[in-house]
């Protein structure tokens, strides 16, 4: 469409899923080429947003501040989101966020292998704001919406490029990430029942 | 020879109003160098048109589509130099800024509106605001993402007798704040007369260093999950986004001897929200008219009727 190099858009994604998207690869052989975490759902990400409860932080560097914040969606599932020197805004905000809080994170996919050969998926945040439940809620049901078009394009056999990737790299049924998407579609629903009736 | 025949007809109308010639000496030339010389079609036609150009004393531009041209609606131009015919009404005429031109202004029609030019030289009558037109035979241009159309001298022009209710190109979008890029908060613009540039460390790009004025602007980046979309927000709507008044920026960037404070104190506001926002089209960028925060309780219920369905 237009010739500048067009603006990543941030997947959205819940954590039970994004902790699996394990497998990441570059489109171009170009060293500055965006690096991209393939979704098991079928979809590439170099960025995500998340909005969830920021439930712990500890500064886990050794020579310099490096700080590690969890940040966990209404399915339990957590984020682990760092930021060091290089990310000297997101750093200040998980030094001074008092857990916990709602926060909202743009940043990018990070993967890394543990001593014992695991591989770990992290969020490298570009920003970090405080927000309220009501960012919150709809961050919950966008992110369903957008899971649930993900899951239907898989499941369409459409032949859809990431796809075919996802069936290749990964042996994980999606259903799981239906079943988290109910999950976490429900637990919005629980607070509105309690409520006294007008 | 019918595929000669037919370029032969196309450049014979394009000179129809200003040669004597027949389609069969067009095509006789186009004949001899294409089928004697073995010059490729196109390369034949080109030199054929130039120099029955020549011959009527026109410059290239002047020659126009020959009179089968599309009509099309304003907001549909996205490719320059196509000639089109147009129905529109002058929404404004503007002062030019040069003498080469005759007239500039603002078209519109219902799909939304264009900016346009007539040229000095081309010597047509004048339009008028408020007016409607057939115009036939313009030719598209684009600079910087922003298209127009430019009135020349094969440009018909009839005034008709109806009104049009112009459109404004507006779009509706919506989604996350997930960036505000640089360039943003407190700036300062150039002074001087129809300069509005932002000056990169004191200085315009075009007129050196100069006494800035201080201005409010964002540039950001609203994302649904699905599409990106960068949208502006001038001083009026960031104040009305982050609340921040220009007068209270000034303040707080001269406590901190630092600009960059106020967009800071911006982002932590505003980043991560969701917002609807509706307003023209500006090349890449949507200019913010009407700002909605989008901080309601939101509609878990149809969701999960797809989620337990699929």
């Amino acid at each position: 469409m237009s010739s500048a190099p067009s603006r990543e858009v941030a997947r959205r994604v819940f954590a039970r899923e994004f902790n699996d998207a394990t497998y990441t690869f570059k489109e171009s052989d170009d060293e500055r080429a965006p690096v991209y975490a393939l979704l098991p759902t079928g979809e590439r990400a170099n960025r995500i947003f998340i909005v969830g409860t920021l439930t712990e932080t500890e500064d886990v560097g050794e020579d310099s501040e490096y700080w590690q914040g969890r940040v966990v969606d209404p399915n339990g599932g957590t984020f682990f989101v760092y930021a060091g020197q290089y990310q000297p805004d997101a750093a200040a905000m998980l030094r001074e966020l008092e857990a916990p809080a709602y926060v909202a994170i743009v940043g990018k996919p990070r993967t890394y292998e543990t001593d014992d050969g695991d591989v770990n998926v992290s969020v490298r945040p570009e920003s970090i704001t405080r927000v309220d439940e009501s960012v919150r809620n709809r961050w919950v049901v966008e992110t369903a919406e957008r899971t649930l078009e993900r899951i239907q394009a898989f499941e369409s056999d459409t032949g859809n490029e990431y796809v075919e990737m996802a069936r290749e790299q990964y042996d994980l049924p999606v259903e799981n990430y239906r079943r988290a998407t109910v999950e976490a579609l429900e637990s919005l629903e629980e607070p509105e029942a309690a409520e006294p009736s007008p | 020879m019918t595929d000669l025949r037919t370029h032969a007809e196309e450049i014979h109308e394009q000179f129809a109003d200003q040669l004597d010639v027949d389609v069969e000496t067009v095509e006789e030339r186009l004949d001899t160098l294409v089928n004697e010389y073995k010059v490729p079609l196109e390369e034949a036609r080109r030199s054929v048109t130039n120099s029955y150009l020549d011959e009527a004393g026109m410059e290239r531009d002047e020659l126009g589509g020959g009179g089968g041209n599309e009509h099309v609606e304003l907001a549909s131009i996205d490719t320059a130099e196509q000639w089109v015919d147009i129905t529109a009404k002058v929404v404004e005429l503007w002062e030019p800024r040069s003498d080469a031109v005759g007239q500039v202004g603002l078209l519109g029609d219902e799909s939304g509106t264009i900016k346009f030019t007539k040229w000095a030289k081309s010597d047509l009558p004048e339009l008028d605001e408020e007016t409607v037109y057939n115009l036939g035979n313009v030719v598209t241009d684009e600079y910087q993402g922003n298209y127009s159309v430019k009135l020349n001298r094969t440009t018909t022009i009839e005034e008709i007798d109806e009104d049009i209710e112009v459109g404004d190109n507006s779009v509706t979008v919506e989604g996350a704040l997930v960036d505000i890029q640089s360039g943003s908060g407190l700036i300062k613009r150039c002074p001087e007369e129809d300069c509005t540039r932002v000056l990169q460390n004191g200085r315009c790009s075009e007129h050196g260093e100069v006494e800035g004025e201080f201005d409010l602007r964002i540039k950001g980046v609203l994302d649904d999950g699905n599409e990106v979309h960068e949208i502006i927000f001038d001083q009026e709507a960031t104040e009305e986004l982050t609340g921040i008044e220009l007068a209270e920026a000034k303040e707080m960037a001269m406590d901190a001897l630092d600009t960059t404070v106020v967009a800071d104190e911006m982002r932590g506001d505003t980043l991560g929200r969701y917002y609807r926002v509706t307003g023209p089209t500006l090349g890449r960028y949507v200019l913010v008219n009407d700002l909605e925060v989008l901080d309601g309780p939101v509609d878990a219920e149809s969701v999960l009727i797809k989620a337990r369905s699929i």
